[in-house]
Protein backbone atom coordinates (compact mmCIF):
# COMPACT_ATOMS: atom_id res chain seq x y z
CA UNK A 1 0.00 0.00 0.00
CA UNK A 2 1.57 3.16 -1.13
CA UNK A 3 1.81 5.75 1.82
CA UNK A 4 -0.22 9.18 2.27
CA UNK A 5 2.43 11.16 4.54
CA UNK A 6 1.71 14.49 5.92
CA UNK A 7 4.68 16.41 4.64
CA UNK A 8 3.02 19.81 6.54
CA UNK A 9 0.13 21.18 8.28
CA UNK A 10 -1.78 21.83 5.15
CA UNK A 11 -0.09 19.87 2.18
CA UNK A 12 -1.48 16.18 2.47
CA UNK A 13 0.78 14.46 -0.48
CA UNK A 14 -1.06 11.56 -1.65
CA UNK A 15 0.09 9.36 -4.79
CA UNK A 16 -2.92 7.91 -6.59
CA UNK A 17 -2.95 5.97 -10.05
CA UNK A 18 -5.73 7.77 -10.97
CA UNK A 19 -7.88 10.62 -9.40
CA UNK A 20 -10.76 11.22 -10.63
CA UNK A 21 -12.35 14.55 -10.18
CA UNK A 22 -16.13 14.61 -9.74
CA UNK A 23 -18.79 12.34 -7.84
CA UNK A 24 -21.84 12.13 -10.52
CA UNK A 25 -22.93 9.18 -12.36
CA UNK A 26 -19.52 9.45 -14.79
CA UNK A 27 -17.12 9.60 -12.05
CA UNK A 28 -18.49 6.93 -10.11
CA UNK A 29 -18.55 4.72 -13.17
CA UNK A 30 -14.96 5.38 -13.77
CA UNK A 31 -14.17 4.85 -10.03
CA UNK A 32 -15.85 1.21 -10.35
CA UNK A 33 -14.37 0.21 -13.41
CA UNK A 34 -10.63 2.23 -12.38
CA UNK A 35 -10.68 0.34 -8.90
CA UNK A 36 -11.86 -3.31 -10.87
CA UNK A 37 -8.61 -2.66 -12.89
CA UNK A 38 -6.70 -2.42 -9.36
CA UNK A 39 -5.82 0.92 -9.98
CA UNK A 40 -5.28 3.12 -6.69
CA UNK A 41 -8.10 5.54 -7.17
CA UNK A 42 -9.33 8.59 -5.52
CA UNK A 43 -12.62 10.24 -6.34
CA UNK A 44 -12.49 14.22 -5.19
CA UNK A 45 -16.11 15.67 -5.04
CA UNK A 46 -17.91 18.54 -3.00
CA UNK A 47 -21.66 16.82 -4.54
CA UNK A 48 -21.64 12.95 -4.03
CA UNK A 49 -23.87 11.87 -7.02
CA UNK A 50 -23.90 14.86 -8.43
CA UNK A 51 -26.69 16.44 -10.62
CA UNK A 52 -28.56 13.20 -10.19
CA UNK A 53 -29.58 13.40 -6.70
CA UNK A 54 -31.81 16.93 -7.30
CA UNK A 55 -33.92 14.05 -9.52
CA UNK A 56 -37.01 13.16 -7.67
CA UNK A 57 -37.32 9.60 -9.69
CA UNK A 58 -34.75 8.12 -12.59
CA UNK A 59 -37.22 6.49 -15.02
CA UNK A 60 -34.42 5.45 -17.84
CA UNK A 61 -31.77 3.63 -15.93
CA UNK A 62 -32.02 0.44 -17.37
CA UNK A 63 -32.43 -2.07 -14.57
CA UNK A 64 -34.50 0.32 -12.88
CA UNK A 65 -38.23 1.28 -13.85
CA UNK A 66 -38.54 3.75 -10.95
CA UNK A 67 -35.47 5.23 -8.74
CA UNK A 68 -34.95 7.99 -6.88
CA UNK A 69 -32.56 9.81 -7.87
CA UNK A 70 -30.43 9.70 -4.73
CA UNK A 71 -30.70 5.81 -4.09
CA UNK A 72 -29.44 5.17 -7.47
CA UNK A 73 -26.13 7.70 -6.91
CA UNK A 74 -25.85 6.45 -3.42
CA UNK A 75 -25.64 2.87 -4.62
CA UNK A 76 -23.27 4.11 -6.92
CA UNK A 77 -21.04 5.04 -4.76
CA UNK A 78 -20.79 2.14 -2.42
CA UNK A 79 -20.48 -0.14 -5.47
CA UNK A 80 -17.06 2.29 -6.04
CA UNK A 81 -16.11 2.20 -1.97
CA UNK A 82 -16.88 -1.40 -1.89
CA UNK A 83 -14.35 -2.07 -5.32
CA UNK A 84 -11.45 -0.38 -3.30
CA UNK A 85 -11.76 3.65 -4.17
CA UNK A 86 -11.22 6.25 -2.29
CA UNK A 87 -13.42 9.45 -1.40
CA UNK A 88 -12.63 12.70 -0.43
CA UNK A 89 -15.04 15.59 0.12
CA UNK A 90 -12.89 18.67 -1.80
CA UNK A 91 -13.37 21.24 -4.33
CA UNK A 92 -10.37 21.76 -6.68
CA UNK A 93 -8.65 24.58 -7.28
CA UNK A 94 -6.05 23.59 -9.68
CA UNK A 95 -4.48 20.75 -11.59
CA UNK A 96 -0.71 20.77 -12.68
CA UNK A 97 1.14 18.23 -14.63
CA UNK A 98 4.80 18.45 -13.39
CA UNK A 99 6.81 15.33 -14.90
CA UNK A 100 4.76 12.54 -15.38
CA UNK A 101 3.09 13.40 -12.29
CA UNK A 102 -0.11 15.82 -11.71
CA UNK A 103 -0.71 17.21 -8.73
CA UNK A 104 -4.31 18.66 -7.70
CA UNK A 105 -4.75 21.07 -5.24
CA UNK A 106 -7.86 21.52 -3.63
CA UNK A 107 -9.38 25.05 -2.06
CA UNK A 108 -7.16 24.77 1.25
CA UNK A 109 -4.36 23.83 -0.28
CA UNK A 110 -4.17 20.00 0.69
CA UNK A 111 -2.13 18.63 -2.68
CA UNK A 112 -3.37 15.32 -4.04
CA UNK A 113 -0.47 13.67 -6.42
CA UNK A 114 -1.66 11.03 -9.32
CA UNK A 115 -0.21 9.43 -12.29
CA UNK A 116 -3.56 10.22 -14.62
CA UNK A 117 -6.62 12.27 -13.88
CA UNK A 118 -10.33 12.05 -14.86
CA UNK A 119 -12.63 15.17 -15.30
CA UNK A 120 -15.73 14.11 -14.44
CA UNK A 121 -16.85 17.57 -12.75
CA UNK A 122 -20.30 18.09 -14.53
CA UNK A 123 -22.50 20.96 -14.86
CA UNK A 124 -23.89 23.35 -12.30
CA UNK A 125 -27.04 25.27 -12.34
CA UNK A 126 -27.28 28.43 -14.21
CA UNK A 127 -28.35 31.40 -12.14
CA UNK A 128 -30.36 34.37 -12.92
CA UNK A 129 -27.38 36.67 -12.36
CA UNK A 130 -29.77 39.12 -10.60
CA UNK A 131 -28.63 40.67 -7.39
CA UNK A 132 -28.69 38.75 -3.97
CA UNK A 133 -29.19 35.87 -5.63
CA UNK A 134 -26.43 33.76 -3.61
CA UNK A 135 -27.98 35.96 -0.28
CA UNK A 136 -31.30 34.27 -0.57
CA UNK A 137 -30.52 30.93 -1.33
CA UNK A 138 -32.70 28.75 1.06
CA UNK A 139 -34.48 31.96 1.70
CA UNK A 140 -37.16 31.93 -1.10
CA UNK A 141 -34.65 31.25 -4.48
CA UNK A 142 -34.29 27.62 -5.07
CA UNK A 143 -33.15 25.25 -7.43
CA UNK A 144 -34.12 21.96 -6.39
CA UNK A 145 -37.73 21.70 -6.45
CA UNK A 146 -38.01 18.21 -5.33
CA UNK A 147 -36.28 19.51 -2.33
CA UNK A 148 -38.04 22.76 -1.68
CA UNK A 149 -41.71 22.52 -3.16
CA UNK A 150 -43.01 21.18 -0.21
CA UNK A 151 -42.36 24.28 1.70
CA UNK A 152 -44.85 26.32 -0.66
CA UNK A 153 -47.71 25.11 0.99
CA UNK A 154 -50.95 27.81 0.49
CA UNK A 155 -48.13 30.22 -0.67
CA UNK A 156 -47.30 31.51 -4.30
CA UNK A 157 -43.97 30.77 -6.48
CA UNK A 158 -42.67 31.48 -9.13
CA UNK A 159 -40.73 28.94 -12.08
CA UNK A 160 -38.32 30.67 -14.19
CA UNK A 161 -37.52 28.20 -17.48
CA UNK A 162 -38.85 26.58 -20.23
CA UNK A 163 -37.56 23.16 -20.45
CA UNK A 164 -38.69 20.13 -18.70
CA UNK A 165 -37.01 21.00 -15.48
CA UNK A 166 -39.03 24.66 -15.63
CA UNK A 167 -42.64 22.23 -16.29
CA UNK A 168 -41.79 19.20 -13.61
CA UNK A 169 -40.74 22.22 -10.83
CA UNK A 170 -44.19 24.12 -11.74
CA UNK A 171 -46.10 20.86 -11.83
CA UNK A 172 -44.94 19.71 -8.43
CA UNK A 173 -45.44 23.61 -6.74
CA UNK A 174 -48.69 22.90 -8.22
CA UNK A 175 -49.67 20.09 -5.95
CA UNK A 176 -48.72 22.39 -2.64
CA UNK A 177 -48.94 26.45 -4.07
CA UNK A 178 -51.68 27.86 -4.25
CA UNK A 179 -50.59 29.86 -7.24
CA UNK A 180 -47.79 29.12 -9.77
CA UNK A 181 -46.12 31.78 -12.06
CA UNK A 182 -44.22 30.28 -14.68
CA UNK A 183 -41.79 32.92 -16.49
CA UNK A 184 -40.43 31.98 -20.08
CA UNK A 185 -38.47 34.47 -21.89
CA UNK A 186 -39.43 32.74 -25.29
CA UNK A 187 -42.97 31.97 -26.94
CA UNK A 188 -42.73 28.76 -27.08
CA UNK A 189 -41.63 26.24 -24.61
CA UNK A 190 -38.90 23.43 -25.41
CA UNK A 191 -40.64 20.96 -22.83
CA UNK A 192 -42.48 17.95 -23.90
CA UNK A 193 -45.59 18.47 -25.45
CA UNK A 194 -47.34 16.45 -22.41
CA UNK A 195 -45.93 18.64 -19.68
CA UNK A 196 -46.70 21.74 -21.26
CA UNK A 197 -50.36 20.43 -21.36
CA UNK A 198 -50.39 18.98 -18.15
CA UNK A 199 -49.25 22.54 -16.94
CA UNK A 200 -51.67 24.74 -19.08
CA UNK A 201 -54.78 22.17 -17.83
CA UNK A 202 -54.18 23.43 -13.94
CA UNK A 203 -56.35 26.32 -13.04
CA UNK A 204 -53.14 27.35 -10.25
CA UNK A 205 -50.59 27.93 -12.74
CA UNK A 206 -50.49 30.93 -14.85
CA UNK A 207 -47.80 30.93 -18.24
CA UNK A 208 -46.04 34.39 -18.62
CA UNK A 209 -44.11 33.77 -21.91
CA UNK A 210 -42.09 36.43 -23.84
CA UNK A 211 -40.91 37.51 -20.19
CA UNK A 212 -38.22 37.61 -17.55
CA UNK A 213 -37.56 38.21 -13.87
CA UNK A 214 -35.76 41.55 -13.43
CA UNK A 215 -35.18 41.38 -10.06
CA UNK A 216 -37.24 40.37 -5.99
CA UNK A 217 -38.51 42.28 -3.11
CA UNK A 218 -37.82 40.75 0.23
CA UNK A 219 -35.76 41.28 3.35
CA UNK A 220 -34.79 37.87 5.15
CA UNK A 221 -37.39 36.25 2.79
CA UNK A 222 -38.83 37.19 -0.86
CA UNK A 223 -42.42 38.84 -0.95
CA UNK A 224 -42.46 39.99 -4.64
CA UNK A 225 -40.42 39.63 -8.14
CA UNK A 226 -40.20 42.06 -10.81
CA UNK A 227 -40.81 40.76 -14.41
CA UNK A 228 -40.34 42.36 -17.34
CA UNK A 229 -42.02 41.31 -20.42
CA UNK A 230 -39.80 41.56 -23.52
CA UNK A 231 -41.63 42.13 -26.40
CA UNK A 232 -43.68 45.61 -24.89
CA UNK A 233 -41.00 46.61 -22.29
CA UNK A 234 -42.86 46.41 -20.00
CA UNK A 235 -42.49 45.43 -16.08
CA UNK A 236 -44.59 44.60 -13.30
CA UNK A 237 -44.38 43.22 -9.64
CA UNK A 238 -46.35 39.72 -8.35
CA UNK A 239 -46.62 39.27 -4.76
CA UNK A 240 -44.87 35.79 -4.27
CA UNK A 241 -42.49 33.67 -1.88
CA UNK A 242 -40.32 32.42 -3.79
CA UNK A 243 -38.55 31.99 -7.15
CA UNK A 244 -37.21 28.42 -8.45
CA UNK A 245 -34.84 28.92 -11.00
CA UNK A 246 -34.65 26.04 -13.82
CA UNK A 247 -32.87 27.55 -16.95
CA UNK A 248 -30.19 24.94 -17.19
CA UNK A 249 -26.39 24.17 -16.80
CA UNK A 250 -23.40 26.00 -16.87
CA UNK A 251 -19.99 23.61 -17.22
CA UNK A 252 -17.56 25.56 -14.53
CA UNK A 253 -14.30 24.47 -16.06
CA UNK A 254 -12.48 27.65 -15.65
CA UNK A 255 -10.17 25.79 -13.34
CA UNK A 256 -8.49 23.66 -16.25
CA UNK A 257 -8.50 26.15 -19.38
CA UNK A 258 -4.93 25.92 -19.26
CA UNK A 259 -5.15 21.87 -18.91
CA UNK A 260 -7.16 21.22 -21.51
CA UNK A 261 -8.72 22.40 -24.44
CA UNK A 262 -12.61 23.56 -24.05
CA UNK A 263 -14.93 24.44 -27.02
CA UNK A 264 -17.03 28.00 -26.56
CA UNK A 265 -19.44 26.81 -24.39
CA UNK A 266 -16.73 25.52 -21.75
CA UNK A 267 -17.31 22.02 -22.30
CA UNK A 268 -13.94 19.99 -22.41
CA UNK A 269 -13.04 18.64 -25.87
CA UNK A 270 -12.50 14.70 -25.43
CA UNK A 271 -11.93 12.19 -28.54
CA UNK A 272 -13.75 8.80 -29.17
CA UNK A 273 -11.70 7.35 -26.11
CA UNK A 274 -12.34 10.34 -23.70
CA UNK A 275 -8.82 11.75 -24.22
CA UNK A 276 -8.38 15.40 -24.10
CA UNK A 277 -5.58 17.56 -25.44
CA UNK A 278 -3.72 16.97 -22.76
CA UNK A 279 -2.07 13.29 -22.30
CA UNK A 280 -2.82 11.93 -19.24
CA UNK A 281 -6.16 13.78 -19.03
CA UNK A 282 -9.30 12.18 -19.40
CA UNK A 283 -12.72 13.35 -19.44
CA UNK A 284 -16.19 12.30 -19.11
CA UNK A 285 -19.64 13.36 -18.77
CA UNK A 286 -22.01 16.44 -18.48
CA UNK A 287 -18.50 18.68 -18.93
CA UNK A 288 -17.44 17.23 -21.97
CA UNK A 289 -18.79 18.25 -25.35
CA UNK A 290 -20.29 14.95 -25.50
CA UNK A 291 -24.10 15.25 -26.77
CA UNK A 292 -27.52 14.25 -24.23
CA UNK A 293 -26.58 14.98 -20.66
CA UNK A 294 -28.01 11.61 -19.27
CA UNK A 295 -27.09 9.43 -16.39
CA UNK A 296 -26.86 6.35 -18.47
CA UNK A 297 -24.56 8.27 -21.08
CA UNK A 298 -22.23 9.78 -18.22
CA UNK A 299 -21.77 6.48 -17.02
CA UNK A 300 -21.16 4.87 -19.84
CA UNK A 301 -18.82 7.82 -20.55
CA UNK A 302 -16.97 7.59 -16.44
CA UNK A 303 -16.14 3.76 -17.85
CA UNK A 304 -14.77 3.94 -21.35
CA UNK A 305 -12.41 7.36 -19.76
CA UNK A 306 -11.39 4.70 -16.95
CA UNK A 307 -10.29 1.98 -19.54
CA UNK A 308 -8.66 4.75 -20.99
CA UNK A 309 -6.60 5.95 -18.37
CA UNK A 310 -5.56 2.50 -17.40
CA UNK A 311 -4.17 1.72 -20.99
CA UNK A 312 -2.11 5.31 -20.90
CA UNK A 313 -0.74 3.51 -16.80
CA UNK A 314 0.14 0.83 -18.45
CA UNK A 315 2.45 2.86 -20.78
CA UNK A 316 3.52 5.89 -18.26
CA UNK A 317 4.38 3.71 -15.47
CA UNK A 318 6.69 0.78 -16.96
CA UNK B 1 -25.66 7.49 15.66
CA UNK B 2 -23.46 11.01 17.21
CA UNK B 3 -26.15 13.66 16.23
CA UNK B 4 -28.90 14.79 18.86
CA UNK B 5 -32.22 14.12 17.12
CA UNK B 6 -34.12 17.29 17.35
CA UNK B 7 -38.13 17.34 18.06
CA UNK B 8 -40.15 20.12 18.36
CA UNK B 9 -40.42 19.15 22.31
CA UNK B 10 -36.44 19.10 22.76
CA UNK B 11 -35.43 22.06 20.55
CA UNK B 12 -35.26 24.33 23.74
CA UNK B 13 -33.15 22.28 25.81
CA UNK B 14 -30.94 20.65 23.27
CA UNK B 15 -30.71 24.33 20.96
CA UNK B 16 -31.64 27.29 22.40
CA UNK B 17 -30.22 26.17 26.15
CA UNK B 18 -27.25 24.68 24.99
CA UNK B 19 -23.92 26.00 26.80
CA UNK B 20 -21.76 24.96 23.46
CA UNK B 21 -22.62 26.04 20.47
CA UNK B 22 -25.27 23.34 18.19
CA UNK B 23 -24.60 22.96 14.35
CA UNK B 24 -28.65 21.65 13.16
CA UNK B 25 -29.35 20.09 9.55
CA UNK B 26 -32.45 20.83 9.03
CA UNK B 27 -33.54 18.00 6.39
CA UNK B 28 -36.17 15.67 5.03
CA UNK B 29 -36.53 12.19 3.91
CA UNK B 30 -37.52 13.04 0.27
CA UNK B 31 -34.86 15.31 -0.40
CA UNK B 32 -32.41 13.58 -2.30
CA UNK B 33 -28.97 16.46 -1.40
CA UNK B 34 -30.10 16.22 2.08
CA UNK B 35 -29.64 12.34 2.47
CA UNK B 36 -26.48 12.49 0.77
CA UNK B 37 -25.43 15.16 2.88
CA UNK B 38 -26.49 12.56 6.04
CA UNK B 39 -23.05 10.79 6.56
CA UNK B 40 -21.06 13.86 5.89
CA UNK B 41 -23.06 15.35 9.21
CA UNK B 42 -22.26 12.45 10.26
CA UNK B 43 -18.63 12.55 10.15
CA UNK B 44 -18.89 15.98 11.36
CA UNK B 45 -20.45 15.41 14.53
CA UNK B 46 -17.72 12.70 15.33
CA UNK B 47 -15.00 14.92 14.11
CA UNK B 48 -16.77 17.27 16.94
CA UNK B 49 -16.67 14.37 19.81
CA UNK B 50 -15.67 15.31 22.92
CA UNK B 51 -15.04 19.29 21.74
CA UNK B 52 -17.29 22.10 23.22
CA UNK B 53 -19.95 21.80 19.84
CA UNK B 54 -22.76 19.67 19.41
CA UNK B 55 -23.99 18.29 15.71
CA UNK B 56 -28.18 17.85 15.57
CA UNK B 57 -30.33 17.16 12.88
CA UNK B 58 -33.54 18.09 12.47
CA UNK B 59 -36.19 16.47 10.33
CA UNK B 60 -38.85 19.44 8.68
CA UNK B 61 -41.64 17.03 8.66
CA UNK B 62 -41.61 15.35 12.29
CA UNK B 63 -40.37 19.04 13.93
CA UNK B 64 -42.49 21.21 11.82
CA UNK B 65 -43.04 23.85 14.10
CA UNK B 66 -39.70 24.27 14.82
CA UNK B 67 -39.00 24.41 10.88
CA UNK B 68 -41.65 27.09 10.12
CA UNK B 69 -40.37 29.29 13.06
CA UNK B 70 -37.15 29.42 11.75
CA UNK B 71 -38.56 30.29 8.46
CA UNK B 72 -37.12 27.38 6.82
CA UNK B 73 -37.69 27.52 2.95
CA UNK B 74 -35.38 25.27 1.61
CA UNK B 75 -33.30 22.14 2.59
CA UNK B 76 -30.86 21.27 3.46
CA UNK B 77 -30.17 24.06 5.48
CA UNK B 78 -28.04 24.52 8.42
CA UNK B 79 -28.10 26.78 11.25
CA UNK B 80 -25.55 27.14 13.94
CA UNK B 81 -27.03 28.29 17.31
CA UNK B 82 -24.68 30.40 20.23
CA UNK B 83 -26.28 31.47 23.13
CA UNK B 84 -29.85 30.47 21.68
CA UNK B 85 -29.13 32.78 18.48
CA UNK B 86 -28.50 32.02 14.90
CA UNK B 87 -24.68 33.06 14.43
CA UNK B 88 -24.13 31.61 11.35
CA UNK B 89 -26.34 29.44 8.28
CA UNK B 90 -25.95 28.29 4.84
CA UNK B 91 -28.46 26.03 2.64
CA UNK B 92 -27.27 23.80 -0.23
CA UNK B 93 -24.56 20.91 -0.17
CA UNK B 94 -21.70 21.60 1.39
CA UNK B 95 -18.22 19.46 1.77
CA UNK B 96 -17.03 18.28 5.14
CA UNK B 97 -14.70 20.74 5.60
CA UNK B 98 -16.88 23.30 5.18
CA UNK B 99 -18.67 23.18 7.83
CA UNK B 100 -16.04 21.81 9.81
CA UNK B 101 -14.45 25.03 9.31
CA UNK B 102 -17.82 27.61 10.05
CA UNK B 103 -18.18 25.30 12.93
CA UNK B 104 -15.06 25.63 14.67
CA UNK B 105 -14.97 29.34 13.31
CA UNK B 106 -18.18 29.89 15.96
CA UNK B 107 -16.08 27.18 19.21
CA UNK B 108 -13.80 30.64 19.66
Amino acid sequence: METCSLRSQNFLFCMYDLIIIGAGPAGLSAAIYAARRALKTLVLGKEIGGQAIYASQVENYPGFDLIPGFELMDKMKKHAEHLGAEFQSFKVKEIKKEGDIFRVQEEDGKIFEGWAVVLCFGAAPRKLGIPNEDKFKGCGISYCATCDAPFYKNKIAVVVGGGNAALDAALLLAKFAKKVYLVHRREEFRAEEVRVNQARALSNIEIILNSEVKGFKGDKTICGVSIGDIVNRTQREIEVNGIFVEIGHIIKSDFVKNLVNLDEHGQIVVNQKNETSAPGVFAAGDATVVPYKQIVIAAGEGAKAALSAYSYLQQVKQ
Amino acid sequence: MPEIILTDQNFEDEVLKSSVPVLVDFWAPWCGPCKMMGPIVEEVAKRFEGKPAKVAKLNVDEAAATAEKYNIMGIPTFKIFKGGEVVDEFTGVQSKEEIVKRLEKTLQ
